[in-house]
């Protein structure tokens, strides 16, 4: 295949994953056909005592979540200057990218009137976090397929645009890290509303700061996660060193979350209400256990921390830990008597649809333009 | 005294309405003139043992009355809450609102404007009575709740359920007035009533409130709602938006220069 970028031409297209792939995109299709036949009614478990199902605590919370790793790299490596980074700055502004188009994909889904997504834009509203945040999402996006431009760029050979892409390349990643820190803190002021819906345990005047940090923690373990697999998947070379500094990055940031959250508590006096046998608080202890202690102490410890395997344990506890997070105060911080979720067959399809979606995309770009080759190698 | 069938300017500001749940006897009249006047369908309900019928507002239905059976020296006791939109001072709902489809009009009526949602369901989960509703059934859904009968308060006319109310449990009034009279009603009968007016103070005050002789807990009223104003604690953080936003550049922008001095050949 001549559109093969040269590094690639080894990979065959369609491997066995990426049959997989198309199967759960068509169930995918057939879901999203079903929601525009019966309506959100018809199609999902949602009612007027849930609203919010898996696809706004998934696709939307934990997408853009996962989606982190995108600002945070950028920033190591324009901002500053940790040059090391540079080879995994691509793939990480290709995450992004792909996840911040499958959330409003999600998002689009989801509201009631998806023909009218475009009324935030022109309605201000400027009190309501939602409209911060759709904003926020909608320029990143641009920002983020700017970032990636240069890749397309390349392969085109527009060597003209690329020249001019170069110039703005500082104010795009400081632009990028300024709507991610509003948005990825927002995320966390979506809840500040609530206070007597949420649970004690997850409410804090905080939760916008503890959004921020815990979406750069898991942004980081998802760069890492990510490169170890794309490695796999493409027959590359691991990365020791940059999996060990993403690995030092992930550390030090959930060491500061787990800090905050402990002061927290501390301050507003929640510690009493772990032990009072709720299912909250179990799920409280068990994301904190999960998302913040164990994966410590497993970047603490040398050996995990030079080897492929350990690296992927430990970054699968973060991604599992704030995925956990983000579900619990959705659903399970809000538990009330009575009231019971689980979401329906199509709600599932379409959310592992777009999960399969967002990787068939990855596969797509990594395949035919310049993403995982070194670009020092180039010039 | 004021009473629900006294003439009252309702295109002169701030209105309110008092329900006395004492006064109720639960004859349901608001929840039928309430479909009648806003024009609202049917909704197959259930049996489920008690009155309550349907159990909750749904986008079918703006207001219900909730029947609390109760056992008092061996008789059965009945208490009645009529449920509706509480229309609060300042609405959780319209400050989570993306596009602005709520508004909060001066004489009180917290009113939605279909036309704009994009059904994203935010005013649920904000409003901390659980009121606005979702049109499931429909295949482009939109927010349903009591309007506190704009229509009519245009017209000159009051609420139909105020309008309704046999027992002038409901009260539809100038809002200092209703506070007055339901602070002189507890005061002349400390006996009779548990020394709250609950909405005078809840989510910043509402324009709707109620007075009862039982816990408003045991009436299925939530008791855990601030004081204060919802959208505040939203505000306390996108109000440092700018700030955050002229901070960052200039500390990104810096660092970035120091960083990267001297090096060549930047970006990609």
């Amino acid at each position: 295949m001549k559109a093969l970028d040269k590094t690639m031409k080894d990979v065959q297209f369609f491997s066995k994953g990426t049959k997989i792939l198309v199967v759960l995109l068509g169930l995918a299709a057939i879901a999203v056909i079903y929601r525009y036949v019966f309506g959100l009614g018809g199609a999902t478990n949602l009612s007027d005592d849930v609203p919010w199902g898996l696809w706004v605590a998934f696709d939307v919370f934990a997408g853009v979540a996962l989606a982190a790793g995108g600002f945070a790299v950028t920033a190591a490596v324009y901002i500053f200057n940790m040059k090391k980074y540079k080879p995994i700055a691509r793939p990480a502004i290709l995450t992004a990218f792909i996840g911040y188009s499958v959330v409003m994909l999600g998002l689009l889904i989801d509201i009631g009137q998806s023909q009218r997504f475009w009324h935030p834009l022109l309605m201000w509203q400027h009190r309501s976090v939602m409209f911060e945040v759709v904003i926020c999402i909608t320029l990143y996006s641009n920002v983020l397929a700017l970032e990636f431009a240069p890749a397309v760029l390349e392969k085109l050979k527009l060597t003209g645009l690329l020249k001019i892409l170069k110039f703005f390349t500082f104010p795009l990643v400081i632009a990028g890290i300024v709507l991610s820190f509003l948005h990825q803190s927002s995320l966390g002021a979506f809840f500040l509303i609530m206070p007597a819906r949420l649970s004690q345990l997850w409410y804090s005047p905080i939760m916008p700061q503890m959004f921020y940090i815990s979406a750069i923690a898991v942004g980081l373990a998802m760069v890492s996660f990510e490169s170890i697999v794309s490695a796999k998947a493409f027959k590359k070379e691991y990365e020791m060193d940059i999996l060990k500094g993403l690995g030092k990055g992930t550390r030090i940031t959930l060491g500061i979350y787990l800090l905050v959250k402990i002061i927290d508590m501390i301050v507003r006096g929640t510690f009493p209400m772990l032990l009072d046998g709720s299912l909250a608080s179990k799920f409280y202890i068990a994301e904190i256990l999960i998302g913040a202690i164990i994966p410590i102490i497993l970047y603490s410890i040398k050996s995990t921390q030079e080897s492929v395997g350990g690296i992927l344990t430990s970054s699968s506890f973060v991604i599992f830990g704030v995925l956990f997070n983000r579900f619990n105060i959705n659903f399970f911080a809000q538990l009330r008597p009575g009231i019971s979720y689980f979401p329906s067959v199509a709600e599932i399809a379409i959310t592992v649809g777009l999960v399969a979606l967002g990787i068939f995309a990855y596969r797509i770009a990594a395949v035919y333009f310049p993403v995982m080759h070194d670009s020092q190698e180039q010039h | 005294m004021v009473s629900n069938t006294m003439p009252v300017d309702t295109k002169a500001v701030k209105k309110g309405v008092l329900i006395d749940l004492t006064k109720c006897i639960g004859c349901r009249g608001c929840q039928v003139i309430c479909k009648n006047w806003n024009n609202r369908a049917v909704k197959k309900t259930v049996l489920t043992g008690n009155f309550t019928n349907p159990l909750e507002m749904n986008s079918e239905t703006y207001t219900t009355v909730k029947f609390f059976e109760e056992e008092k020296e061996n008789k059965m006791s009945w208490n009645f809450v009529k449920t509706q939109c509480m229309h609060c001072k300042d609405p959780a709902c319209a400050s989570a609102c993306p596009v602005g489809a709520f508004t909060k009009d001066p004489r009180g009526p917290v009113t939605y404007n279909a036309e704009k949602c994009i059904g994203c369901r935010y005013c649920m989960m904000a409003c901390p009575f659980g009121v606005p509703k979702y049109e499931w059934e429909k295949l482009f859904p939109v927010i349903q709740k009591c309007t506190f009968c704009v229509d009519r308060l245009d017209a000159g006319l009051i609420p139909s359920c105020a309008k309704t109310c046999t027992s002038k449990a409901i009260f539809f009034g100038d809002y200092d007035a209703i506070v007055a009279e339901a602070e002189k009603r507890i005061k002349d009968n400390p006996e009779k009533y548990v020394n709250h007016i609950y909405g005078k103070e809840e989510a910043g005050g509402t324009s709707w409130m109620y007075l009862s002789s039982v816990p408003f807990e045991q009436l299925g009223f939530k008791t855990n709602i601030p004081k204060r104003a919802l959208p505040d604690l939203t505000w306390a953080s996108l109000s440092k938006v700018p700030a955050a936003v002229g901070t960052l550049i200039t500390v990104l922008s810096l660092v970035a220069y120091f960083r990267n001095r001297g090096d060549k050949d930047k970006g990609e």
